[in-house]
């Protein structure tokens, strides 16, 4: 049985904030971004942006942003992922969708880039 | 139909498909049509098979059915469904092959191939003795042999074999179907020499008896004898003794069918064969044989499975080579464990059958009452089944075969696994159903299932049994125990790194080498596809670390490295990370001492000894590492690369310095190899140990590499570890002078660099290697291969190319940036919780906490 961990409660984001510069995120690779008191993973894959929750929901450590990213096979089609450093679950990045466990996720949120920033979006 | 515009004015060959020929349709070469056919369109090559047989192919292995009542249908090939897949036949016996105008010969047509395989299989070889031509003499090989063996029997009471090995019992077997007095002899002192021992030999021999065969071992024929018409009369044996018989069946060993490839000029064996290379080709261009006919590595398979593997390869590497697939293959040997049921009695051989293995024990069984023999060679230390041998009762052949396989460590005492039920009670319990994964509960005998159920990865097995989902530690043993089963199951087990690269690491990595890339993006855009992921990445960015040895944190290899890599640094199960400088032998001053604790002191970090002689500092923040280590290389010291799949330690004793038994310096020694191969990148972590003398206090016997000091030099023991399945190293050399042995140790590593699988530690390595360590010893100490110049100036390469990975960190301008733990914010990170222990700062568990966080699972991890 694996327990889900992520017990964050979700305060409401603030509508779409600036991030940092694409140019901060380098190909591949996420950073962490502080948002309401909220941290978000944020990461610049293949020349797109996504943005889910920092927290791990399997470990409940905030480390998401410091995962591998890559891409997996769904339906004959190449998905973005990202795995998490501590016990390598990994996470489809744009649906949040833990790849191996059905019933876990983590949050996402809205993320684009203009004008050289990148930028996320308020959920509610 | 419109002309086409440009006419060229000479005529060129008319475009047609590239043509394949096979030359035999014996069992393999038929698997080598299905396979060309199974791996590409085969509407984009012709293929055309010469048989010199008047049937197509059929199930030789089940040749001897043939005399069953009603005699089963043994065909594989039908001309309807070679129709169908366009295959051509031509019935005849090829000959006539000229590798440089790429034809062939057969009846009285030339036909012209673009690729070529002999499947020409093997003879029964004959003893040049006087009568064996005579009327009465048979072999036991093809359908039709079995058509003159049975025609002839109508006329005869008896019959001889000679030969007492497993083909020969097999025609024995079928004479007594026959209806004949059947007899068998043998010029080895037992029956299946080649398989069994003299014990098993001597339960195979009376339980044959007992059905009323003739057995006549240590006899050597001298003469078939015939009678006034010429027909076969019987037997004279060298020691003047005869037996009559009225036919001769000759089981005395095959030879390869190689006639054909000697006179096109082809390389064959000293003792006969077709030498093919790990893609099954021979020496002559776009030439392959596979079967029985193929001599690999010294070897030639009289088993079917390897050479229906080698025809998988095969198909892969013609299509590949005529551009239809890009997905080469290899072929690199086979396991020869058998069972057999010969004549009703079950037979069965695994592993090191015959305890040539050094140092190795038996325990066996020889039950005259039941008609049993059950043997099993254990290692010096009886812990594991290196192989066994089971005669008359194979009912545990998988179960030992997977221990002598997988090399689980025995839980029972050896003799239990080979005594019989007891009466009306079940077995005794065996447990080769040992538990995989104690995360959740997950036995050997459930993974096997899932196998069975077609699961043929880790992330299928992960999926259907849930091993492996916990905390991952189990990862390996899962992988072990998926190639074992694959092989057992005689299927080719896939290597491949992940679903990104169809290539093994090894093969990764000379591509890597060879083909000169420096970088990520350039290999996966030649060999990869996707974006890759956690597992090609990290396993691509330590072969390119081990190549060039540059900083890993350059643009380029940064988004390769697994968080550890990235930070330097080991991640802890709340996100902070562990700091750990290099001790080199675990000689450390006093003031170094003072500096460390200074710096714990400053930053607040948890202090601990660890098992490899050096301190640990734990609980650091990312944003404090650079800080951290600047005040570390103030004081000396340097990266211990504990975070990465690196050379880790080298303990040491105190040795001839201050031990009253020591007979070297074995501190000095480990402080300079552990300068020498500091920071060398490889596919998992290394380990070493120097001992003073053989009281072991450094305990090198468990390391990767360890080395004892003895009166007359230093020992070098390789293939050792602790951890999920400890082993002791093995004896590689002895009495060596320093610069002898770093040279081999360089060799050791480098070979092992090159050729290991991805996580798979040094023990495993060498237990893979097919040779093992004599094998091993020709390479780095012979120069078998010719490679040690190669990898001598690989390892130069690294020892001058070495730089502090974490003094380049600090001199990287892009350093603190990357350190930080927000892109936007100055704070620290909000979700860290400690508590005070003992004197220092711990995480907090989740009982002591109000927000509910539970304990992660710990355990090594799969990284
Ligand atoms: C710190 C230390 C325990 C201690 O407090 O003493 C330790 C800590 C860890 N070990 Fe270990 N091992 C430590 C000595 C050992 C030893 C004993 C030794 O080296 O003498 C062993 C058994 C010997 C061996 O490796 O053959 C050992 C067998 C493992 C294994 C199992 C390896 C295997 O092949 O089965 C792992 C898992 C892995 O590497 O995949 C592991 C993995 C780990 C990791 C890296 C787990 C992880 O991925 O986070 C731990 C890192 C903690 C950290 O950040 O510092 N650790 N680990 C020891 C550090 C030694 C050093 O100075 O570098
Ligand atoms: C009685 C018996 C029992 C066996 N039992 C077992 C068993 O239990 N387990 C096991 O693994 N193996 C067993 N074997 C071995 C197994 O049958 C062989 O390993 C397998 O058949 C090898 O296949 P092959 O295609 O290489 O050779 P073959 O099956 O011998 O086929 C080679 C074919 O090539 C043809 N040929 C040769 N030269 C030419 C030419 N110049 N032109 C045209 N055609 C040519 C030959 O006529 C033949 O048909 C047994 C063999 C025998 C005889
Ligand atoms: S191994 Fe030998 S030399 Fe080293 S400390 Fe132990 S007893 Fe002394
Ligand atoms: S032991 Fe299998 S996942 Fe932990």
């Amino acid at each position: 049985m694996t327990l889900n961990l992520n017990t964050l409660p979700n305060p409401p984001l603030p509508s779409w904030q600036r991030i940092c510069a694409l140019a901060d995120i380098l190909p591949g690779l996420g950073v962490c971004a502080l948002v309401g008191g909220r941290q978000i993973a944020v990461f610049h894959v293949a020349g797109q942006v996504y943005a889910v929750g920092n927290r791990d929901p399997f470990t409940g450590a905030d480390v998401i942003s410091r995962g591998l990213t890559g891409s997996y096979l769904k339906d004959s089609q190449e998905r973005p992922k990202v795995a998490s450093p501590l016990l390598k679950h990994a996470f489809d990045l744009e649906t949040g969708q833990a790849l191996d466990h059905a019933d876990m996720t983590l949050p996402t949120y809205p993320a684009r880039v203009e004008g050289g920033e990148v930028w996320i979006g308020l959920v509610d | 139909m419109p002309q086409p515009q440009n006419q060229p004015s000479t005529p060129l060959a008319p475009a047609h498909p590239p043509r394949i020929v096979v030359i035999g349709n014996g069992m393999v070469g038929h698997r080598l049509v299905e396979q060309l056919q199974a791996q590409a369109n085969d509407t984009a090559f012709q293929i055309t098979v010469i048989c010199e047989e008047t049937r197509l192919a059929y199930d030789r292995v089940h040749l001897s059915s043939h005399f069953d009542d009603p005699a089963p249908d043994l065909a594989l090939a039908t001309a309807a469904r070679y129709e169908e897949g366009g295959v051509q036949v031509i019935y005849g016996k090829a000959h006539g092959v000229d590798t440089a105008q790429k034809t062939i010969q057969v009846n009285d047509q030339t036909i012209h191939y673009d690729a070529l395989v002999f499947a020409t299989g093997s003879f029964p070889f004959v003893p040049p003795i006087p009568g064996r031509d005579a009327p009465g003499c048979f072999v036991y090989r093809t359908l039709d042999d079995l058509e003159q063996i049975r025609d002839a029997a109508r006329n005869a009471k008896s019959g001889v074999v000679i030969g007492g090995g497993l083909l020969g019992l097999e025609a024995a077997g079928a004479l007594q179907k026959l209806g004949l007095t059947t007899h068998v002899v043998e010029f080895a002192p037992q029956l299946m020499p080649a398989q069994l021992d003299a014990e098993g030999g001597q339960t195979l021999r009376r339980t044959i008896e007992a059905m009323g065969i003739g057995v006549h071992v240590g006899k050597s024929t001298s003469e078939v004898t015939l009678d006034a018409a010429g027909h076969v009369s019987g037997l004279a044996f060298a020691d003047g003794g005869t037996l009559e018989a009225d036919l001769v069946v000759f089981s005395a060993g095959i030879r390869p069918r190689d006639d054909l490839a000697r006179e096109s000029g082809l390389a064959l064996g000293e003792r006969g064969g077709i030498v093919i290379d790990d893609t099954c080709r021979t020496s002559a261009p776009d030439v392959y044989a596979v079967g029985e006919c193929a001599l690999h590595d010294g070897r030639i398979y009289g088993l079917v499975a390897p050479g229906y593997n080698m025809a998988k390869v095969a198909a892969a590497n013609i299509l590949h080579g005529l551009g239809l697939s890009d997905a080469p293959a290899t072929f690199t040997g086979a396991d020869l464990s058998t069972k057999l049921k010969l004549l009703g009695v079950e037979v069965g051989s695994f592993g090191d059958a015959k305890g040539v293995t050094e140092g190795c024990r038996t325990v066996s069984l020889s039950d005259n009452v039941r008609g049993t023999y059950s043997k099993l060679v254990l290692s010096a230390d009886g812990l594991r089944v290196l192989g066994g041998l089971l005669v008359g009762d194979t009912a545990r052949y998988n179960d030992l075969l997977d221990l002598a396989l997988s090399g689980t460590p025995l839980t029972v005492p050896p003799e239990t696994l080979i005594v019989p039920p007891l009466p009306g009670g079940a077995a005794i319990p065996v447990s080769t159903n040992t538990l995989i994964c104690s995360c959740e509960n997950v036995r050997a005998d459930a993974v096997c299932a899932a196998i069975g159920d077609g699961a043929r990865d880790i992330k299928a097995l992960k999926s259907c049994t849930g091993a492996g989902t916990g905390c991952g530690g189990c990862v390996p043993s899962l992988h072990g125990l998926l190639q074992s089963e694959l092989r057992r199951l005689g299927e080719t087990v896939s290597n491949h790194l992940c679903e990104h690269f169809p290539y093994s690491r090894q093969e990764l990595f000379d591509l890597i080498r060879v083909r000169g890339y420096r970088a990520w993006d350039d290999v996966l855009a030649a060999h990869g596809t996707g974006l890759g992921c956690e597992v090609c990445k990290p396993a691509v960015g330590s072969i390119l670390a081990s190549l060039h040895g540059e900083y890993v944190l350059k643009p380029q290899h940064a988004p390769l490295q697994d968080t550890n890599d990235a930070f330097l640094a080991n991640i802890q199960k709340n996100g902070t990370y562990s700091v750990m400088p290099r001790v080199p032998g675990g000689e450390i001053t006093a003031d170094g001492l003072i500096a460390i604790g200074e710096v714990a002191r400053n930053f607040g970090l948890y202090c601990k000894i660890t098992g490899g002689q050096r301190i640990d500092l734990l609980g650091a923040q990312r944003d404090d590492l650079p800080a951290i280590w600047a005040e570390l290389i103030a004081a000396g010291f340097e990266s211990g690369h504990a975070y990465g799949k690196s050379l880790r330690t080298i303990k040491s004793c105190v040795g001839s310095t201050w031990c009253r038994y020591g007979v070297q310096d074995s501190t000095t020694l480990a402080i300079r190899l552990e300068l020498r191969y500091r920071g060398l990148r490889s596919p998992h972590k290394l380990k070493s140990g120097v001992s003073g003398c053989t009281r072991e206090c450094a305990e090198a016997r468990s390391k990767d590499f360890g080395i004892i000091a003895t009166e007359a030099g230093w020992n070098l023991y390789v293939g050792g570890n602790g951890g999920v399945t400890p082993k002791h190293a093995l004896l590689l050399a002895e009495g060596l002078d320093e610069a002898t042995l770093t040279r081999t140790i360089d060799r050791y590593l480098m070979f092992y660099i090159r050729t290991a699988d991805r996580l798979q530690r040094t023990s495993a390595w060498l237990e893979g290697l097919e040779g093992g360590l004599d094998y091993l010893r020709g390479v780095i100490m012979d120069d078998s291969l010719g490679l040690c110049a190669d990898l001598d100036a690989a390892m130069d390469q690294h020892v001058g190319s070495y730089e502090d990975e974490w003094a380049a960190a600090l001199a990287d301008p892009a350093t603190p940036a990357r350190f930080r733990t927000f892109v936007n914010a100055d704070t620290r990170d909000t979700g860290l919780q400690w508590v005070e222990e003992r004197g220092q700062l711990r995480p907090a568990f989740a009982h002591e906490l109000t927000q509910g966080l539970t304990p992660l699972p710990m355990a090594g991890g799969d990284d």
